[in-house]
Formats: structure tokens, C-alpha cells, sequence
């Protein structure tokens, strides 16, 4: 892949645990990368550390250890510096009525993104551009809007369109279509794609969504209590999953063929994060003995399969993966 | 006859603003030991079915039409028949478990209360019901003592399901029951209901913004937009291969992985669902409508019997030649 806009390496995020008790590893060891125009959805259950992760790289949240790469380049965490990345690295919020003030007219919410660079001259010109290019035609009709006077949709839009008026060139959108409708949803999933197709826009969009990523994303990076546990391309990702915890994912989705894999429990504390495999407490292929057949097992409970490089290669931090296809010959499943 | 009927039901908020007709005549059976989804988006009145069926509406609302239940009218049935038709018949489970939970009030006793109510059972006979409800959704017995903010929100779910329960009825009406939940405790709390409405052969009326969802569960769909059913048929079929332009757009919108069609191709429809207050003329769809005819903002087509058996679906598309030869003639 040419050379990523934006990159965590050994990325780990610690907390004081909300509820007393030790810290939360909400990331516990991520690399990332994210290349010019590629569109990267990162998906896991709530609470594995997806909004952790996407803060930690647009410079929001400091990483515990390991570090954030803009264009090779570590990210310098002063005000100047932030100041300067975010011009090419924007944010996109879940949702678009807690993130538009509702006294600002639409006007006046994209031009905030140029005023606070002050970067005054064409500011309407700009304005105007960022809202048609993110589908609000013609623009000049809007302006004085409020958005309590604007779609569902049309605010997303005007989200977006405060995000695109710095041109950057990487969007993070955390979830940017959790609070639509499932058919307005569409529409601003094919603005994301159409960014990406007319400006070479690369984003990381953050969502539980499986489908979602099916719908608009290039590879997929899926997530579990603080790791990725298996990358790649979403075709391949979404059609033939390595990982037993992408597999169960998959599984229940309401039209995957075959029986649902429903892991019981709630989603687990990353306060306790399981030692040897994290995932090994809950995993149907070590439950089901298929583990211990292929003599996998020990280091499931005992073994930590590491940390997932970056890049674009098919990869999946499982014992059983790596031993069945290294005794199946087929390509590796974990090795970059 | 069917276990629930509803004729012609409309629902009409007054408000300081004008009128709201949130349900605009709306027909449905539902057979015994069935289940039936409710699908449509935000708005489209969903919930305000839901509440009409047992009379929960607030008293700004205005129905007109008929519910049947066990062959018995609701809406005129006195206030002591629906409390106990409330439990012992159909009983409901809401989106938020959170705020329909008593949150003072340990849950063992909020699953006790309906059961003291319309059964005859001692105080004995209550607790190990009780502690079966809930072992039967999945929680232990010894949970009844927890305080609802003690439980995560698929806990509170499962609560809200044995409540739901406990006085056995012959139907629970599941409105928007795993909205809001993650993917894995949605797929917990769908496994769960279809589980005990198999095994103790109740219906099901079960509410959701999600198709993908309600296909998967029930045997047949309703499609609601803008207070009216306008598909209806098998589950398969409906979410398959929709008749409705409506009913097709929110299908395609829920792309099924692995499917070449939907792969870098996410479908959506231009425009937002209509203001109640605010209907378009014609048919409520026409402005959407990617297949919109020259006098759909005139004609208001109602639920027709499709080509094929057993669906039904409020398009002109769907209508007869001679139908609609008839409908589109200019007035004269
Ligand atoms: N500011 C914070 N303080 C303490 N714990 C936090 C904070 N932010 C997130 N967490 C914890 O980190 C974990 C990951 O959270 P988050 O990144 O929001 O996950 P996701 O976006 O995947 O739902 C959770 O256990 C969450 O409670
Ligand atoms: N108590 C109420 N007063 C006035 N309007 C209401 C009330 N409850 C719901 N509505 C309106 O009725 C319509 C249908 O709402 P609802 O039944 O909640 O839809 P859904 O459950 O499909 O989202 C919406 O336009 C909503 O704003
Ligand atoms: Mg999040
Ligand atoms: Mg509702």
C-alpha cells in the first residue's frame, strides 16, 4: 500500500477504572494504518475500545505508550502542532443534533472549522462548497438555517460539511449513522463514498455494523477488549472469517446462513483482561474442543497470540487459526 | 377467529399544534401462536399501535375503529376486564427496560406484583413462580433481590420479558425489544423470546425499525409508512422481494453480507419520512417514491391483494389494469 496518511503504532490507552479497581486497558496493543483514500471500518461489541482507539488518533486522547503517526511523522502533542493535523485529519460525531449547537445557523456551524484556523478570506465561498460537496444543493438556501429546521440526514450532512471545510484528508466518523433512519442511512454512506471517489477522502469509520462495512469499506479491522483480533480485506473478512470471535459476529446477523453462535455473558471488563488468549473464555472452537483436537488449547489459555501488525495483510491473533492453516498449507493466517 | 383483530384502526394525537394522525387506518390479524413483525421508521407510529392495542394510549389521543381480542372489543371493554387482559392476555415489553423498571423496587417484586394480582397463589407459590420466571430468562433466582440498576441493559431486558410472563398470556407485544442492545445481547434476547413464544405457543407482535431483524423472527411482516400499513405477507417474501416501493427501498437498505449487489453500493431513499401533521396528498409515499406515477399525488391506493396469494401491498403498481385504468381516469 503507498504510504499511510495516519498510523497507530503499539497504540495502548489506560484508564483509572471508572468504578474503582485497578485501570481499564480500553486499548491494549493496536497498530493501524490508514493509507490516502482508503476507507477502514472498525468494528467490534461496545465497549471494546473503538471510540478509545479512533480519539487516540485524531490527537484527542493521549496514548498510554506506543504513538500515532501523521504521515510518518509522530504527532507532537502541543496546541500548534494539533492545531495544524486536524486541518488534515477531521472528526465526524455520531450525532449530528448533540453536535450542532442549536442557536447556530448552518452557516455559521461549517464556517466554525475555517474561524478557528483563522482562515477568513472566501468563507463563504468555502461554505458554500463544502455543503454542496457534502449533497446540500444549492447551498445558499441553507445558510440561514437552523437545524431544527433541517432533516435527520440533512444535519449529518451539515456535520460532514463542517468536517470537509478544511479540506482534509482523512475523515474519522464514529459511528456517523447510528441515529438515522435505515433508509437515510444509505444516502449518507454513499456521500462517504462519493468523498472518497471525487477527493481521494480516506476514512476510519467507527461502527457496530457489519453490514455497514459491507455497504462502504475497503478493509475492515475488527476489535475485541482493546485488540484487533483480525484485519484484511472486508471481502475476504466478511466472507471467510479466521478469527472465532468475527465468526460469531457474522453468525448472528439476522440473515447469516447456519446457526447463530451466540457467545453468552456480557461483553467483558477490560479492568480484567483474560490472561493467554482474551478471548479464550468465551471461545466456541476452545469450548467446543476443536482447540484441544488440533493441540492448540494450552496456549489458548496460556499464550497471548500478540499484536496484529499494521498494513493491509489478511491477518488473525488465533491459535487455532494459525495451526489449521499452517497444517492445510493454505496462506498464513497470521504473518503480514 | 383470530386471537387479535384490529378493523380500521386510526389513532389521532391533539395537540396545541393541530392534530397529529399517527395511525390512519390501519387492519391486521394475527392467528394464534403466530408472529407477526411490525416494521417502518422512526415516526411512522409503531408505538402508538402498540399502546392503542391495550389502551395505553395518553388521553390527548383519539381512536376510532375496532380491536378484537379473544373475540372481545377492547376498546369498549370496561377498565377491571383490561387490567387482567393486560396480564393474562397480551402483555407488552418496551424499548427502554430502564424506565418501565421500577427503579426503588427490587425486581423479584416487580415480577411478584401482576402474579398476586390475578392469581389466587400464596405467598410461597409467588416467590418460587418468581424464581422460575426468571431462571427461565436466563437470570437466577437469587437475582430477584438485585435493584434494576444493578443489571446491564440486557439483564433489565430479560426482566422486562419474565414480567412480561408471569401471568401467561396468549400474546406479548415486543416493541423495539433489542434496540439499543449490542449485536451479541440482541442475539441473546431475540434467541430467548423465540424460544418461549415456541414453547409455550404464544403470539407475537414484535415492533422494530430493524427488517433485517423481524424477517429473521417472525412469519409474517407488516410494512408501516406514515400511519398506515402499506405491505403485508409472508416474512420471507416481504423482506425478499417487496411489492412496495416502500417496502423495497427499506429491504435494499439492509445490505446482506456477502452479496455482491450491496458491496460498495449502500441503498437509500432521497428525502425524510413525512410530518404527520404534514401528509402529502395522494399517496404519503409519492415524493419518495423512485417509482412514482403521474397521479400518485392524487390517488391514495389501500392495502390490495397482490398477484400472488397471501400478500398485500398499497400500490398503484400492484392494482389491477382495470383498477387502476379506473383510478387514473381524469375527473370529469
Ligand atoms: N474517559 C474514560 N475513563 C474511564 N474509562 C473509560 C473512559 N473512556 C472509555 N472508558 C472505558 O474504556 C472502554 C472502551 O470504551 P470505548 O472506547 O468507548 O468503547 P467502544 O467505543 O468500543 O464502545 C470501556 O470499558 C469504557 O468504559
Ligand atoms: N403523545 C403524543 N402527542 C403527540 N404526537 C405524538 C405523541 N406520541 C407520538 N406522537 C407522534 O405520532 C407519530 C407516531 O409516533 P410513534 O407511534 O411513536 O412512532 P414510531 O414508534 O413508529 O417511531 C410521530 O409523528 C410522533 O411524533
Ligand atoms: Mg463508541
Ligand atoms: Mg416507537
Amino acid at each position: 500500500m503507498s504510504d499511510p496518511i495516519l498510523s497507530a503504532e503499539d497504540v495502548h490507552v489506560e484508564f483509572e477504572a471508572r468504578r474503582g479497581g485497578g485501570r481499564a486497558r480500553a486499548v491494549d496493543g493496536v497498530n493501524l494504518d490508514i493509507a490516502p483514500g482508503e476507507i477502514v471500518a472498525l468494528v467490534g461489541e461496545s465497549g471494546c475500545g473503538k471510540t478509545t482507539l479512533a480519539r487516540t488518533l485524531l490527537g484527542l486522547e493521549r496514548p498510554t505508550s506506543g504513538r500515532v503517526l501523521h504521515r510518518g511523522t509522530p504527532l507532537a502533542y502541543t496546541s500548534k502542532a494539533l492545531k495544524r493535523f486536524r486541518r488534515d485529519v477531521q472528526l465526524v460525531l455520531q450525532d449530528p443534533s448533540g453536535s450542532l449547537n442549536p442557536r447556530h445557523t448552518v452557516y455559521d456551524a461549517v464556517a466554525e472549522g475555517l474561524r478557528i484556523h483563522g482562515d477568513v478570506p472566501n468563507e463563504r465561498e468555502r461554505v458554500a462548497d463544502a455543503l454542496s460537496r457534502a449533497g446540500l444543493r444549492p447551498p445558499e438556501r441553507l445558510f440561514l438555517r437552523f437545524p431544527h429546521e433541517l432533516s435527520g440526514g440533512q444535519r449529518q450532512r451539515v456535520v460532514i460539511a463542517g468536517a470537509l471545510v478544511l479540506e482534509p484528508n482523512v475523515i474519522v466518523a464514529d459511528e456517523p449513522v447510528a441515529s438515522l433512519d435505515a433508509s437515510v442511512r444509505g444516502e449518507i454512506l454513499a456521500l462517504l463514498l462519493r468523498l472518497r471517489d471525487e477527493l481521494g477522502l480516506a476514512a476510519l469509520v467507527v461502527t457496530h455494523d457489519l453490514g455497514l462495512a459491507w455497504n462502504i469499506a475497503d478493509r475492515v479491522a475488527v476489535m475485541y477488549l482493546g485488540r484487533i483480533v483480525e484485519t484484511g480485506p472486508v471481502e475476504k473478512i466478511l466472507t471467510a472469517p479466521e478469527h472465532p470471535y468475527t465468526q460469531a459476529l457474522l453468525s448472528v446477523l439476522p440473515d447469516a446462513p447456519g446457526s447463530p453462535v451466540v457467545l453468552q455473558g456480557e461483553p467483558p471488563d477490560p479492568t480484567r483482561i483474560p490472561s493467554g488468549c482474551r478471548f479464550h473464555l468465551r471461545c466456541p472452537v476452545l469450548a467446543s474442543g476443536a482447540a484441544a483436537t488440533a493441540g492448540v488449547d494450552g496456549a489458548c489459555r496460556g499464550e497471548d497470540p500478540g499484536v496484529l501488525a499494521g498494513g493491509t495483510a489478511v491477518q488473525a491473533a488465533c491459535h487455532y487459526a494459525r495451526a489449521v492453516s499452517s497444517s492445510t498449507g493454505q496462506a498464513a493466517a497470521a504473518r503480514p | 377467529m383470530s386471537l387479535l383483530e384490529v378493523d380500521d384502526l386510526t389513532v389521532t394525537y391533539r395537540t396545541g399544534g393541530g392534530d397529529v394522525p399517527a395511525v390512519r387506518g390501519v387492519s391486521f390479524a394475527l392467528e394464534a401462536g403466530q408472529k407477526l413483525g411490525l416494521a417502518g421508521e422512526s415516526g411512522c407510529g409503531k408505538s402508538t399501535m402498540a399502546l392503542a392495542l391495550l389502551r395505553l394510549l395518553p388521553k390527548t389521543a383519539r381512536l376510532t375503529g375496532e380491536i378484537r381480542f379473544d373475540g372481545e372489543d377492547i376498546l369498549t371493554m370496561s377498565w377491571g376486564r383490561l387490567r387482567a387482559v393486560r396480564w393474562a392476555g397480551a402483555s407488552i415489553v418496551f424499548q427502554g427496560a430502564m424506565h418501565s423498571l421500577n427503579a426503588v423496587q427490587r425486581i423479584g417484586a416487580q415480577i411478584a406484583e401482576p402474579i398476586r394480582l390475578h392469581s389466587k397463589a400464596t405467598e410461597a407459590e409467588i416467590r418460587r413462580k418468581t424464581g422460575e420466571l426468571l431462571e427461565h430468562v436466563g437470570l437466577p433466582a437469587r437475582r430477584a433481590d438485585a435493584y434494576p440498576h444493578e443489571l446491564s441493559g440486557g439483564q433489565r431486558q430479560r426482566v422486562m420479558i419474565a414480567m412480561a410472563l408471569a401471568c401467561d398470556p396468549k400474546l406479548i407485544v415486543a416493541d423495539e425489544p433489542t434496540t439499543a442492545l449490542d449485536v451479541m445481547i440482541q442475539a441473546q434476547i431475540l434467541t430467548l423470546i423465540e424460544s418461549l413464544v415456541a414453547e409455550q405457543d404464544i403470539s407475537l407482535l414484535m415492533i422494530s425499525h430493524d427488517l433485517s431483524v423481524l424477517a429473521d423472527t417472525c412469519d409474517r411482516l407488516a410494512v408501516m409508512y406514515a400511519g398506515r400499513i402499506v405491505e403485508e405477507g409472508p416474512a420471507a417474501a416481504v423482506f425478499g422481494a417487496a411489492r412496495h416501493p416502500y417496502g423495497q427501498a427499506l429491504a435494499a437498505a439492509f445490505p446482506r453480507i456477502g452479496d455482491p449487489a450491496s458491496r460498495r453500493r449502500p441503498q437509500g431513499l432521497a428525502g425524510d419520512p413525512p410530518d404527520p401533521a404534514e401528509l402529502p396528498t395522494g399517496c404519503a409515499f409519492h415524493p419518495r417514491c423512485p417509482a412514482r406515477l403521474d397521479h400518485c399525488d392524487r390517488v391514495d391506493p389501500a392495502l390490495w391483494p397482490t398477484a400472488d396469494d397471501d400478500r398485500r401491498a398499497a400500490c398503484v403498481h400492484v392494482l389491477p389494469d382495470e383498477g387502476l385504468s379506473l383510478l387514473t381516469k381524469e375527473p370529469a
